[in-house]
């Protein structure tokens, strides 16, 4: 189990740290991609399955898909061999202290920290999962489904008035 | 005696397991499991690679590999042989190193996605409490393969068919997964396991109760096969391939073994998309009738996943390849909303559940099958009879 996370730490770690520091940035979108594999597989090691196949269904499977073609479909300036390490990186630095200061102090903030660990997984987490968004968390869902929505209308007017334009 | 024949893969495993040490044995247990799978899938795909092969023969009248070994049985041991030798041949210009792992990133997830597949009774290597989402997720990780191997080939047919087919594998995985959520719907689970749990028992003691025998799973069944032959870009759907316009796509820089690798990632990933569909709405590994129980389970599973390997080769013989706009429309315009009615189809279903012992069951069919019937004929007149298209116009090759 301990060699297992490791394992996956180390994966995580250098499919993160390759993500900035890779130069090309196809290579950094496939490292981020590795890194979100890694974070799946610690979540299967934690016990939470749904979120673990969900990690990889949207971030294997459509976001890291979504920026490489948006890489792609851009410019080929876009794909510059520029120092990794742009000129403002203390700015770069402030902006990830300031985040990871936010991040750490709301975590220790909620209440989830304080709870004694879960020794056992409930028997059909999918199943509360499900029953959760539908109850409780209904509101946010929709809202979010509202959000996409008009998302999802919103490109296809962008991609119909282009149509319109060339033709 | 059918006991211990139905349990024979379980039994040797623990037999297995038991003559190891006791430190060994809970590392020893998965990579049985795992090895076993990796094995029983080679010898799978390498017959599968002679029927398909045998069976265009047939219908393109014509005899078909009959050279290596008895009706040329051992042509897939020659076939592997040529590739090993073959000459690894990469681009100058290619990303060496995603050009290497695209084959990888190809195959290991098609492997993972068999964990969760239930081959017979007690059969299955992992039962996820979310194995369906499991099954998914392992498919939905393939696209990036594919674009690693476009990408890195620096090619720009590879390119372009790698961006076809990553167009098209999004497409289709709507239809395909919401073909798959009416019998999680029915069945109340996403463990595969319970999904097969939920197709026991016999109408009338003689016919299973499987889902294909209902309207909603006819309709999902068939969907959902229409969705993985898309997925897996077989024929009539394998234009990211399409060898007389960007020859072979993806593929087209690789030679030797990493495209033997993709060769069977393609066909694995056939496979386990046949063995879902098998899993959710042909009963999985139970048996059609109820006097035939007497065969072990795996048996069923296999014999059910040839006959559906034995309908995508007839479909590959007979139909033509469609065009990009006709392949976009039918996944859009004719399938998803098929599979949106059929999700309410199924809805319905559930609630009419108290019908059968009325003896409205008659009338539950037929408001199920008109439902589903009347969308199909409007549907498939309206994806057929869209504005005619003129000659087509080049806009650059002139």
């Amino acid at each position: 189990m301990r060699a297992a996370f490791f394992i996956l730490a180390v994966v995580t770690l250098i499919g993160a740290v390759g993500a900035i520091a890779l130069r090309r940035l196809i290579h950094c979108a496939l490292s981020a991609a590795l890194a979100f594999a890694g974070l799946a597989g610690i979540y299967l090691m934690l016990g939470a399955e749904f979120v673990s196949f969900a990690q990889v269904l949207v971030y294997l499977g459509a976001v890291a898909v979504l920026i490489v073609f948006a890489i792609l479909l851009t410019p080929p300036a876009a794909e510059t061999r520029a120092q990794p390490f742009c000129k403002p990186c203390l700015l770069g630095l402030g902006v990830a202290v300031l985040v990871f200061g936010v991040v750490w102090s709301s975590v220790l903030a909620s209440s989830v920290v304080w709870r004694p660990a879960a020794t056992a997984v409930p028997a059909s987490s999918a199943k509360l999962i499900g029953r959760a968004l539908m109850t409780d968390a209904v509101l946010p869902l929709e809202v979010l489904g509202l959000l996409l929505t008009a998302a999802l209308i919103g490109a296809v007017v962008l991609a119909w008035r282009e149509k319109e334009g060339s033709d | 005696m059918f006991e211990a024949l139905d349990q024979l893969p379980i039994t040797l495993k623990a037999w297995l397991v038991g003559l190891l040490p006791e430190a060994w044995q809970a590392v020893a247990s998965p990579v049985l499991s795992a090895a076993a799978l990796v094995g029983a899938l080679a010898v799978l795909f390498a017959l599968a690679t002679w029927i398909e092969r045998k069976g265009l023969g047939r219908l393109q009248n014509r005899y078909g590999p009959n050279r290596v070994g008895p009706f040329g049985l051992l042509q897939p041991l020659a076939d592997g042989l040529k590739m090993l030798t073959k000459e690894d041949l990469v681009p100058r210009n290619a990303d060496r190193v995603v050009h290497f792992l695209a084959p990888l990133a190809m195959v290991v997830p098609v492997l993972l996605a068999y964990a969760v597949m239930p081959f017979g009774r007690n059969l299955v290597a992992a039962d996820f409490d979310a194995g369906l989402l499991f099954f998914f997720a392992a498919g939905s990780a393939t696209e990036l393969a594919v674009f690693m191997a476009g990408w890195s080939s620096r090619n720009k047919y590879s390119l372009l068919g790698a961006m076809r087919a990553i167009a098209q594998m999004i497409s289709y995985e709507v239809p395909l997964v919401l073909s798959a959520l009416t019998a999680v719907m029915l069945s109340g689970s996403l463990s595969l396991v319970t999904l097969v749990d939920h197709q026991a028992g016999y109408h009338g003691g003689w016919l299973a109760r499987w889902h294909v025998f209902t309207p909603w799973g006819l309709a999902g069944f068939l969907l959902f096969l229409t969705a993985a032959t898309a997925e897996a870009n077989r024929s009539p759907f394998d234009l990211p391939e399409g060898e007389s316009e960007i020859i072979a796509g993806h593929l087209v820089e690789y030679s030797g073994f990493k495209y033997a690798l993709f060769f069977l990632g393609e066909y694995l990933g056939l496979f386990a998309a046949s063995g879902l569909a098998i899993t959710l709405f042909l009963g999985g590994w139970r048996a059609p009738l109820a006097g035939l129980n007497w065969v072990p389970s795996y048996l069923w599973f296999f014999l059910k996943l040839f006959g559906c390997l034995a309908l995508f080769i007839w479909l590959r013989g007979t139909l033509p390849r469609v065009r990009t706009d006709q392949l976009m429309n039918l996944a859009w315009k004719f399938l998803l909303p098929l599979a949106l009615i059929n999700l309410f189809v199924a809805a319905l279903w559930h609630l009419t559940a108290g019908w059968a012992s009325v003896g409205g069951g008659l009338a539950r069919w037929l408001v199920g099958g008109a439902l589903l019937a009347i969308p199909y004929a409007v549907l498939g007149r309206a994806l057929f009879s869209g504005p005619r298209r003129g000659p087509r116009v080049y806009r650059y090759a002139d």
